[in-house]
């Protein structure tokens, strides 16, 4: 295997599967075939990354399964891809989530089947594009184009209010994109006319110089993760979403503007970086804090999930900017914790609306009395949402608190409330929905999660459980990188 | 062995896991028999390691390692000693009572399966969490069990009183946690390990610093945060609050959870961390004042309560404060030796009291009980050798117990040991009254049962249909075996584990080694072992000290309201009513936290959600931007006034600008 363009397969195979969905069932009478190749195509777009993590060697910070291709050799674009430990377990986590989508839509979408899991499809190429180019442009191109299936899936498939809420998401992420631009092509000519990411964090820089690339980077980024007080579009994008796209909003393209801070911010500005730590780290904060009492009060499932999504973002951010290797471990873990803890919460939301058809807390009441496996199943995900031990969610909240104290106990202090405020969120709306007596006649005809239901928040709940009580491999696999990004920054550029 | 510690905790893990999974489809004879083999396994096996470890051998080491990141290594392991060993034992043993008493207490219960499945999980839980040989794990496990007791404080998820009272625990509980995780933060920042040994290595070091930032003495830091943990989970004042409202849980789990084992979780992990605690007396005085609030003020509130469990709950959180003086007083072995004796002879009042409710028909009122001591011998018997036990009779366990922690404050020299000595004085004459009221109301006295609820006031407790209540002219009867041999089980360690242990566990060497006092600061714990000349004699030298009259005219009392002139109670109620509203509503702390606590945080939610995001960013920033490139759009829409003159003067102001542009370049 070791041959072959893993990385390349890993973008391509889904894309060129949704394109043969559209081209060979685009038509709702063949919605079975649509289902079946796009299955067919995420499981395979799934396994090819697999190698990715088995042949991985954690002993380097080198970049892995390095695919380099003259693109457009006028302006010395490349088509350059490779991972290291850091971007690495984002394209497995894709895959998989990819997969996890296209089974979770599976009889629910019933109108443009074919263009709905092939939106999805086309997306994991590209997001696993945009985790693995390590030419600015390349990166740039899948960036942006992961963009457009995600407005498509929200402006097609989304709720009443789906038009206003695509429309907020594509300008609040465009603005930010075009700073990026101007930053990119700074670097271009600064550097004599490369867009070789490795070359531009080598690549000396002033202060000042530093300063304003940061800055144009972090719109960008910050749009993305989102960092408050940019955040205001994820909850409207959420609730108007269709279920897979929050899953692959929440779990995956929230990853996005995280793991451009770790590839372009810290790297190529870090005296800058270490400049705005300050202000980088208020913001996370403000993000746990401020968010999650916001949280609290949401009437609707989904804003609150996306709420917590914020919060819990904070703790990623908040971790990148404490600069020690805890924390950026920590926050590390919260990423990929956060894609399968947010994602199953938002498919259990799902599971209920697809039943109720409403995403309301006052609309339901009760619901273990008639859905009792379902229960313990949405139980297990609002845990690990307020962080329990043993659950993924707990082990990056827990690393970046411990990575605080060491910078500065107020700011542990001021993260370790999220532990009050994210089980009060989580627990407050899972009584009011779960528990009680059967709250209405809507509720008493429920009937519990079938068999595919099951798999799928199975396969999460193994996954945030595994994470929880034996995070280690996962640790192993960034040490390397994470400490050679962080003596980097130390280093500084001046 | 390390084969064998690990079957400790797993085998009930097993056992949990399938009742959970299967235990429908098994039937409830085989959940329960799988269940209970895998505590009996755990139990057998504590007990084969308590002999090892008693021959000197004890152990240390990881189980598998967790996580590493920037030189910390996070492992899940065991410390094996006298002091774990002594918790394993209380806690497999309690359980097993418990597991065996549900047979007959959940009998007609829907949940039957689920439950067992819980209780198992809990003794894992509580297993991994005394076993632990460091913090990660230790955090591990106090989360865990306050997992599990959420799920059972809300095991009857359609009342609304037990789903608020669920909640209500798992928040308080996180509230204490928040202190905690910061503890073990400062540890992992300072002493670079989350190991017990390598940080206790390191006290006297940790003892000389100061906190970076803060500027406190890192050492006082350290213990404070680590006991507002304790505070959650063994419900200390102000952190108490969940524990009375834990009581809707079924009474097997309040036996269990919330009075033996998993609330005892604190004051055993302030006993494990004493070689931290005795560097830092501004720590020791806090928890020693701490203790002696709750001990004292939490038993007044036992004397109020009408609810047989709310009496017992109370009475918990006064025995937890007594345990906590002990702490505050150096006296750790102490407070260990009063945890495993109240373990027992408090487990024991509670299944007392659940026999009591299944006789009652699941009516908890003990003002429509009375004279039920005929009908229940059994139980009877065994509540009141625990009452004995609880109020500290000569010659019984909690006498040796409490005396010892008495005696113990009694010498203590750090701020607010006369205080706290006020306060557990004062609270043994409370004890013996709250307690022999209980045993009057309920078994003695004319029988007021059967009476179509004639005082069921639902106001009072909460109402919900599972308080059915005698039907008039139906007579109690005695409950089965299997609620009543647990009881005769937890009877004889109530009256006489104290008497063998004392010697062992505080004076002789068992927590040598493992707790860890200065005695030339501290010398508590040294005054004690001066006093004592054997188990007979300090039995002896009781029936003649102060306590035990105190403790006396506390029964008599209680025998004068409650037996001679039972209509003194209320005339008196009505006498001081300021007073008595002030009891019934607990001091207004629930009141002051719905209030300030939960409900400031949803007005504050509401707030920074409608006025931050929604009027300031969204409505200033994000749709503002989009109304200004609305406004310049139509602007340069009304530029194409598609009048060619208009064009034509564009023009040429455009060419005179760009030429202005050009000349000037």
């Amino acid at each position: 295997m070791s041959g072959m363009p893993l990385l390349s397969l890993a973008i391509w195979i889904p894309i060129i599967g949704g394109v043969l969905v559209l081209a060979a069932a685009g038509n709702d009478r063949r919605a079975f075939e649509a289902r079946l190749i796009s299955l067919f195509a995420a499981a395979l777009g799934f396994a090819v990354t697999l190698p990715l993590w088995f042949q991985f060697d954690p002993t380097t910070s080198a970049m892995q399964f390095v695919e380099l291709r003259e693109w457009i050799p006028r302006y010395n674009i490349r088509y350059y891809l490779g991972v290291d430990g850091i971007s690495m377990p984002f394209v497995v986590l894709n895959s998989f989530i990819t997969l996890i989508v296209v089974i979770a839509g599976w009889e629910v979408i019933q109108k443009q089947v074919a263009q709905y899991l092939a939106a999805f499809l086309i997306m994991s190429g590209i997001i696993n594009g945009v985790f693995s180019a390590l030419d600015a442009v390349l990166f740039y191109v899948f960036f942006e184009a992961s963009l457009i299936p995600l407005y498509l899936i929200i402006g097609i498939w989304g709720g009443p209010n789906r038009v206003y809420a695509a429309i907020k998401f594509f300008l609040y992420t465009l603005v930010g994109s075009l700073l990026m631009l101007v930053a990119i092509l700074y670097l271009f000519a600064a550097s004599g006319g490369s867009f070789d990411l490795l070359e531009w964090h080598r690549l000396p820089l002033t202060l000042t110089e530093q300063k304003w690339l940061f800055l144009g980077f972090l719109l960008a980024f910050a749009v993305k993760v989102p960092m408050w007080p940019v955040h205001t579009w994820l909850p409207d994008a959420h609730v108007e979403a269709p279920t897979g796209g929050s899953v692959v909003l929440a779990a995956i393209a929230l990853k996005l503007g995280a793991y451009g801070f770790l590839r372009f911010s810290l790297p190529i500005a870090p005296d800058a970086a270490q400049a705005f730590q300050g202000l980088m780290v208020a913001l996370s904060l403000i993000a746990v804090v401020y968010i999650g009492f916001v949280a609290l009060v949401q009437e609707d499932m989904k804003k609150l999930v996306a709420y917590s999504s914020v919060a819990h973002m904070g703790f990623v951010t908040l971790g990148f900017f404490l600069f020690n290797a805890l924390g950026m471990e920590g926050a590390i873990v919260q990423m990929v914790s956060h894609g399968f803890v947010s994602g199953a919460m938002f498919l259990c939301i799902g599971v209920l609306y697809d039943r109720l058809h409403t995403r309301r807390i006052a609309d339901y009441g009760g619901v273990v009395n008639t859905m009792p496996k379902f229960a313990a199943f949405f139980l297990l995900f609002a845990m690990a949402n307020s962080g329990l031990p043993a659950t993924s969610g707990f082990v990056g909240e827990f690393m970046v608190t411990l990575a605080a104290v060491k910078v500065n106990f107020w700011i542990a202090a001021a993260a370790a409330t999220t532990l009050i405020l994210g089980a009060a969120y989580s627990l407050w709306m899972y009584k009011r929905v779960v528990f009680g007596a059967v709250a209405n006649p809507q509720v008493a005809a429920l009937q519990d999660i079938n068999r595919r239901e099951f798999v799928i928040l199975a396969a999460m709940a193994f996954f945030v459980l595994l994470l929880g009580i034996w995070p280690m491999p996962l640790l192993e696999v960034m040490h390397t990188s994470v400490d050679a990004l962080l003596a980097h920054v130390a280093a500084g550029k001046l | 062995m390390k084969l064998l510690y690990t079957v400790v905790p797993f085998a009930p893990l097993v056992g949990a896991i399938v009742a959970g999974l299967w235990g429908n489809r098994l039937g409830r004879t085989a959940t329960h028999r799988i269940t209970i083999l895998g505590v009996l396994i755990a139990f057998l096996a504590s007990v084969a390691i308590f002999f090892d470890v008693h021959n000197g051998n004890t152990f240390n080491g990881p189980l598998y390692t967790w996580g590493t990141s920037d030189g910390l290594t996070f492992e899940v392991g065991f410390l094996i000693d006298s002091l774990t060993v002594t918790m394993m034992l209380v806690v497999t043993f309690v359980s097993l009572m418990v597991h065996i008493y549900t047979i007959g207490y959940m009998a007609d219960d829907p949940g039957y399966c689920r439950f067992f499945s819980y209780i198992s999980l809990f003794t894992f839980s509580m297993l991994m969490l005394v076993m632990s040989n460091n913090f990660l794990q230790l955090f591990f496990g106090w989360e865990a069990v306050g997992l599990v007791s959420y799920l059972l404080i809300g095991f009857w998820y359609t009342r609304p009183t037990a789903i608020y009272a669920n909640l209500k625990a798992f928040l308080v509980n996180r509230v204490g946690d928040f202190g905690f995780l910061l503890g073990i933060g400062l540890i992992a920042a300072y002493a670079g390990t989350l190991d017990y040994a390598e940080t206790f290595a390191q006290a006297e070091k940790l003892a000389t610093m100061n906190e970076a930032v803060t500027g406190w003495p890192l050492i006082t830091a350290i213990c404070i945060a680590l006991f507002i943990g304790a505070m959650g989970k063994s419900a200390q004042v102000p952190l108490h609050v969940w524990l009375p409202d834990s009581m809707e849980g079924p009474t097997p789990i309040s036996a269990l959870i919330h009075a033996a084992t998993m609330v005892t979780a604190g004051i055993f992990m302030v006993a494990r961390m004493s070689p931290l605690f005795e560097l830092s007396d501004t720590a020791l005085s806090f928890v020693l004042v701490i203790g002696a609030t709750t001990a004292f003020f939490m038993g007044i509130l036992g004397i109020v309560q009408s609810d047989i469990k709310r009496v017992v709950a109370y009475s918990t959180l006064s025995q937890l404060g007594y345990m906590t003086v002990a702490l505050g007083a150096s006296a750790y072995s102490v407070a260990i030796f009063h945890l495993m004796t109240h373990a027992f002879f408090k487990a024991l009042l509670f299944l007392s009291a659940g026999s009591v409710i299944i006789a009652m028909h699941h009516d908890q009122d003990m003002r429509n009980m009375g004279g039920l001591w005929k009908y229940l011998p059994v139980t009877w018997l065994t509540a009141l050798i625990g009452a004995l036990a609880l109020i500290g009779t000569p010659f019984t366990s909690g006498f040796y117990s409490k005396d010892s922690i008495l005696i113990a404050v009694a010498h203590a020299q750090i701020p607010g040991a006369t205080y706290a000595y006020f306060c557990v004085m004062a609270g043994v004459f409370v004890t013996a009254f709250y307690t022999f009221r209980m045993i009057f109301l309920v078994f003695h006295g004319k029988e007021r049962f059967g009476q179509a609820h004639a005082h069921h006031d639902h106001a009072a407790h909460g109402s919900d249909d599972h308080h059915h209540g005698l039907a008039p002219g139906e007579k109690p009867h005695e409950s089965p075996k299997v609620v009543t041999v647990p009881l005769v089980l937890l009877a004889i360690p109530s009256l006489l584990i104290g008497a063998f242990t004392i010697d062992a566990m505080l004076f002789g060497g068992w927590f040598a080694n493992v707790i860890f006092v200065d005695e030339a600061r501290h010398g508590s714990i040294a005054a004690l072992r001066e006093e004592f000349h054997g188990a007979l004699a300090m039995g002896l030298h009781g029936l003649t000290s102060l306590p035990f009259f105190i403790a006396l005219a506390g029964v008599a009392l209680a025998a004068f309201f409650y037996l001679v002139r039972p209509d003194l109670p209320d005339r008196i109620a009505a006498r001081v009513r300021w007073l008595y509203t002030i009891l019934v509503n607990h001091y207004y702390f629930d009141r002051f936290n719905e209030i300030v606590f939960a409900g400031g945080a949803r007005r504050l939610g509401r707030w920074l959600w409608q006025i931050g995001d929604r009027t300031v960013i969204d409505g200033a920033m994000v749709n503002g931007s989009a109304q200004i490139v609305g406004e310049v759009a139509e602007a340069g829409a009304a530029l194409q006034s598609g009048r060619l003159y208009h064009y034509a003067f564009s023009m040429i102001l455009g060419i005179a600008v760009l030429l202005l542009f050009l000349y000037l370049v």
